[in-house]
């Protein structure tokens, strides 16, 4: 037993693709600056000739770019840069719009509600709930916080 | 020069998860709600919201900064709210995100087809 397994273990190793590190990092490095520096260019917009205050250019740039990437992705374009950028692509903003809006597409054939109403939130539905949850519970211990220091 | 903050904040912090990501073998999926629960994390420690505020757009695009506009949600609708502001303040800061996500998303799914995998 103990050999098959050392042998399952190499095989595993050895058909693993093998990233390259580093040059994963300088794409995901490149990425996600230009997708920042791009953000960072629609605030500048929204609050200097849009005359947008600082809170509500912030909420306007992020939903441009959600609109964005879901067109992106619709036109198959997203996922390619995903390919190229790695974490790059996922990280920002951007890449939660990917991930609401491609498993909706892809399993648009069964039905409105099983199909796009359901796997609208495969990615969606984990991080609104350990995000609620984690800042519910941070929040409860804030409150007793300021309750025994009163 | 604050384009270049915004460009060397976000390359770094996509970078960073790039190792992460590399070096386990964590889902995207699971990278998002860690980022997220730490972006959470951060903003009640008090240290997200002046990186925030110095980094600007490379440091609220990251899903970290969508876990530090939970957090704040929380925190804010507590002062004005008490107690019913920790099940209110995350979802409504977060609202307009989640709800374009959502919107957007679904008029996504009704106009565009499956692609193939390549």
């Amino acid at each position: 037993m103990e050999i098959n397994k050392n042998a399952y273990d190499a095989y595993v190793k050895e058909v693993t693709p093998v990233n390259r590190l580093w040059p994963d990092v300088g794409k995901a490095f490149l990425t996600g600056g230009l997708i920042c520096t791009l953000a960072q260019g629609l605030m500048n917009w929204l609050t200097g000739p849009m005359g947008q205050e600082k809170e509500a250019a912030s909420a306007w740039m992020l939903i441009l770019l959600i609109g964005l990437s879901i067109l992106l992705t619709g036109f198959g374009l997203y996922p390619k840069l995903v390919k190229f950028g790695g974490a790059g692509a996922l990280v920002p903003i951007t890449g939660f719009a990917n991930s609401v809006v491609s498993p909706a597409i892809e399993y648009k054939a069964e039905g409105h509600v099983f199909g796009v109403g359901c796997k609208i939130f495969t990615i969606a539905g984990p991080v609104i709930l350990f995000g609620v949850v984690t800042s519910w519970g941070l929040g409860l211990i804030w409150w007793i916080g300021r309750v025994m220091g009163s | 020069m604050e384009y270049v903050k915004a460009f060397l904040v976000g390359g770094v912090i996509c970078g960073l998860v790039q190792i992460l990501l590399d070096r386990t073998k964590l889902m995207p999926g699971r990278v998002m709600v860690l980022l997220v629960v730490s972006g959470c994390i951060l903003g009640a420690l008090g240290i997200y919201p002046p990186f925030l505020e110095w980094a600007g757009a490379g440091a609220a695009v990251p899903l970290l900064g969508f876990g530090n506009t939970l957090w704040k949600g929380v925190k804010e609708a507590m002062e004005t709210e008490g107690l019913l502001g920790i099940f209110k303040g995350g979802l409504t800061a977060s609202s307009a995100g989640i709800g374009a996500a959502l919107v957007f998303g679904y008029i996504g799914a009704l106009l565009f087809k499956p692609k193939m995998k390549e």
